[in-house]
């Protein structure tokens, strides 16, 4: 057994078995490590373009390989599930499943492939519903590995994931396969995730809908790097890509939350002209977005810049100039998809620019303030994003660890959600370690990590913004919901958590029915 | 006491439970919980619910309950509400409350 | 009057009787008093269940610092008594009787409240009333319901059923309603007594509510009722004092305080004499500037 830096008992077996040092801390130093590159097979101009992703997945697809899918087309996805099937057709088998994340409409597709045999392994950032519920009960012989959006391009980079064939729908590419994000029915706005799969895999397979003249600019993916364009009907629902969240709350108690988060990011010293933030989605993060808007218009004060998954409240202060730029690595939204085609202010980056930990230096490291959500919090400020409180997989790390690292760390999240307790004194995994956190902001008041002398002393009289300890918080959370039992799991592992520097921060074990 | 008829009371509203009762003539309280936080709070739910029947001197019976992240209050006043329904008794149940 | 100290009243939050997701968070937004609504958010099949839910939540949710209201069913309906009886054993601060008419109705509602409070050992006179005021009648025998009872702690205009009454309807200018709001208000302030102005019901129309509450506030209300906790930091801002109003009153009581140290009966601030009324609002300026956190608990003015 060693103990990590969150105070997680990691047995020297997973140690061994799979190549990990526990975590250490969110220090890490200036490491050097060397890139892989992927293998080329050379083409001279000629047609890339085919009708069959049979044919496709029959040349480049073998059994044990590793391939990869994009989430950009969220609950709108229609290409992973039409190329699985294929693959599951054609009886390969014992995969590595690697895409950037995986979205509840890809569920029942890979719980069938699994049961197939074809996908033996699975690195993620998080996964839900019916896939979650399976992998969490044991489905899968090997412990799937979560890593944040950071820590993917890391591992890609490295060559801890090593793709074999990158399966990415674009919503428009020409034959030689200059694509973009931006134009098509399934338009999306960035790439920024599959920017990395584009640049590592041996195989670059693209699908699209759309097939434009060549030359296709601004090309976000270049012909130097595909192999094939496969045409489909539809790689996307144009209804469901967005996320949905982008209607502003009318959830009073989320609003209380935002306004408070406003409160915080107001009163904090780095509140000045010049700031940077990242907000994310879901309604809450829109509202902050609302009031800060409001706060910068009243104090006269102008961002630098936003980051991350970016929404159209955050692209219209960039329209209005009360932000300069924003450095976007996904759209929530068709507003911001948009922004982005029409708005040179709005610059497209991978996931490698946004929160790398090993490049040369990533945006997240210049960010001063960010929002994050939490399904819960501990007495430590660790948070888990991951797991329910039933021990369910049921969540991403997203750029959670990743933007944590920001100079003032803002966990929004409610005491409660209908009879779970959100802070509790232990969690069912951590995916976020407290040294990273500053602030927990609920509805009836805020807690500020220790650590942060500073922050305690300029956001302790917030009118109307009530300080309490994050044991005070756990214990008011646990008066109205009384104390849980505790859940049961086996000691088989179900999913390694790597921190953003690829130590392991937790180990999920399969639970107990 | 005799339960007369099977009564219902409470919605499946977020936050809410709602409760079956109905006549049983042995066997206890037996409940049949549907809840999404059963495995952290089942017990502490059913047990709200059996020790507010017996307030009634309901011996048997047979509960249905779907849960939505009731608190323990709101699961104490919905049986009360569903016991006094199916027991047809109109005069609060003041010894219970 | 019920209470010497002068309690803020600001803002009234209607809380539907059988909403459990609501009766949770009731307690989070602020509201200086919440009224739990038994009558008319309640359907006829579900008195029961509401009763019992309000009265679980009384029991174990902690509210705060608000002021906890019940509006109970009407005297005429057969859930009236058992909501009485009900409410004053779970501990409620004040009964809300709707459609109050007469005096003999709130004399009638004391009975019944001190009754219930020997019946389930409470303090008596621990429970305060209030009337709402809904009908023609009701605005003509104000004054007499304002001071029924020492139990009395406010009186409430309710527009929907009054202007039915009246055989109109709601306007945007609220001229319809400008007999029965001073009428109101005279009665409460001449019994001492808090004015409660009526619910603001178009939740999308927030300069409508600031429109309706900077009137009412001119009027000398207390305050509205809320329909939603949004409602809540509107109506509060239009409440707050200005800073040039707070700087006042603090000099008025720094006045009153040498003045007290000197042991001088007379005090004057810049020439002009600090009587009854002037220290009065002082302090009431002082309370509000508190409770809109525009000054810190040792009063001193916070700058933003």
């Amino acid at each position: 057994m060693s103990k990590n830096n969150v105070g997680v008992d990691i047995p020297d077996s997973i140690l061994n078995q799979y190549d990990y040092k526990p975590y250490a801390g969110t220090k890490l130093g200036n490491p050097v490590s060397q890139r892989v590159a992927p293998t080329v097979r050379a083409q001279f101009g000629e047609n890339k373009v085919v009708d069959s992703i049979a044919d496709v997945v029959k040349a480049e697809v073998k059994d044990g390989m590793t391939i990869s899918f994009h989430h950009h087309l969220r609950e709108g996805d229609q290409v992973f599930n039409e190329v699985m099937q294929v693959i599951i057709d054609q009886g390969i088998k014992d995969l590595t499943l690697a895409p950037s994340s995986l979205t509840n409409v890809m569920n029942d597709m890979v719980v069938k492939a699994i049961k197939a045999g074809t996908i033996t392994h699975i690195t993620s950032s998080g996964m839900r519903g019916s896939l979650g519920d399976a992998v969490s009960h044991g489905a899968l012989k090997t412990p799937v590995i979560f890593r944040s959006h950071g820590g993917r391009a890391r591992a890609i980079e490295t060559g801890k994931i090593k793709i074999d064939v990158a399966f990415l729908g674009v919503p428009n590419a020409d034959e030689e396969g200059n694509a973009n994000g931006m134009t098509g029915d399934a338009v999306f706005g960035s790439l920024g995730y599959a920017l990395m799969d584009a640049k590592y895999a041996n195989k670059v397979v693209l699908l699209t809908d759309n097939i434009v003249a060549y030359p296709n600019t601004p090309a976000s993916i270049n012909q130097t790097q595909v192999d094939y364009v496969v045409k489909v009907d539809q790689v996307g629902d144009p209804d469901k890509i967005g996320s949905g969240a982008t209607r502003f709350t009318k959830d009073p108690k989320e609003l209380k939350i935002a306004e408070e988060v406003n409160e915080v990011i107001t009163h904090s010293p780095y509140f000045k002209n010049g700031f940077s933030f990242q907000t994310g989605s879901g309604g809450a993060a829109l509202a902050v977005t609302r009031y800060l808007r409001q706060s910068m218009l009243d104090k006269g004060i102008k961002a630098s810049f936003a980051l991350g998954g970016i929404t159209k409240p955050t692209t219209d202060l960039l329209a209005e100039g009360l932000v300069n730029k924003v450095m976007d690595v996904q759209d929530f939204d068709k507003g911001a998809a948009d922004s982005m085609h029409t708005n040179p202010a709005q610059q497209e980056i991978d996931a490698s620019w946004y929160a790398d930990p090993y490049n040369k230096g990533a945006m997240v490291d210049k960010l001063d303030v960010v929002i994050l959500s939490a399904l819960q919090i501990d007495t430590d400020f660790n948070v888990n994003v991951l797991t329910g409180s039933d021990g369910v997989i049921r969540g991403a790390v997203g750029g959670h660890q990743d933007a944590a690292t920001a100079k003032l760390t803002i966990i929004s999240a409610p005491l409660v959600r209908g009879r779970l307790a959100t802070i509790v004194p232990k969690m069912t995994s951590i995916t976020t370690p407290g040294e990273s956190i500053d602030v927990v902001a609920t509805e009836i008041g805020i807690a500020i990590n220790p650590k942060r002398q500073d922050l305690i002393d300029a956001l302790s009289h917030i009118p109307g913004v009530p300080v309490y300890t994050i044991q005070e918080l756990a214990a008011k959370a646990e008066a109205i919901v009384g104390k849980p039992k505790e859940i049961e799991y086996t000691d088989r592992p179900v999913a390694l958590v790597e921190y953003r520097d690829g130590s392991l921060i937790d180990v999920i074990n399969q639970v107990k029915d | 006491m005799e339960i007369k008829k099977t009564a219902l009371a409470g919605t499946l509203e977020s936050s809410d439970i709602q409760i079956t009762l109905s006549p049983a003539t042995s066997g206890g309280i037996q409940i049949d919980l549907d809840s999404a936080v059963a495995s952290q709070y089942g017990d502490q739910i059913k047990d709200v619910i059996t020790t507010t029947l017996q307030g009634f001197q309901i011996e048997n019976a047979l509960v249905k309950a779907v849960d939505k992240g009731a608190l323990d209050c709101v699961i104490k006043a919905r049986t009360v509400a569903v016991a006094q329904r199916a027991l047809e008794q109109t005069e609060p149940a003041w010894e219970v409350l | 009057m019920a209470e010497t100290e002068e309690r803020l009243r600001r803002t009234m939050m209607f809380v539907p009787g059988n909403n459990p997701a609501m009766l949770k968070d009731a307690g989070i937004y602020g509201a200086d008093s919440i009224m739990f609504d038994l009558e008319d958010a309640v359907s006829l099949q579900e008195k029961d269940a509401a009763r019992d839910l309000v009265y679980e939540a009384l029991k174990t949710v902690d509210y705060g610092t608000a002021e906890k209201v019940v509006r109970v069913n009407g005297v005429d309906t057969p859930f009236y008594k058992d909501d009485v009886r009900a409410m004053v054993k779970a501990g409620i601060d004040v009964i809300r009787l709707p459609k109050t008419e007469t005096a003999d109705m709130i004399k009638e509602l004391v009975d019944d409240v001190a009754a219930a409070e020997t019946e389930f050992g409470r303090e008596e006179g621990s429970t305060h009333v209030m009337a709402a005021i809904e009908s023609a009648k009701g605005v003509i025998n104000a004054n007499e319901i304002a001071a029924a009872s020492d139990r009395m702690i406010g009186i409430a205009l309710s527009a929907e059923d009054y202007t039915t009454d009246m055989k109109t309807h709601r306007y945007p200018d609220g001229r319809e309603l400008e007999y029965a709001r001073n009428v109101i208000l005279h009665a409460a302030r001449a019994a001492g007594i808090a004015a409660f102005d009526t619910v603001f019901t178009n939740l999308d129309d927030e300069a409508g509510l600031i429109r309706e509450t900077k009137f009412i506030h001119q009027l000398g209300y207390d305050g509205k009722s809320v329909i939603n906790p949004r409602q809540i930091p509107v109506i509060n801002a239009v409440y707050a004092p200005t800073k040039a109003e707070v700087q006042n009153a603090q000099q008025v009581i720094a006045a009153i305080d040498e003045a007290h140290e000197k042991g001088s009966g007379v005090i004057s601030l810049n020439g002009q004499m600090v009587d009854r009324p002037v220290a009065l609002r002082a302090q009431r300026v002082m309370n509000l500037a508190k409770a809109s956190h525009l000054v810190d608990e040792e009063g001193n003015y916070v700058e933003e």
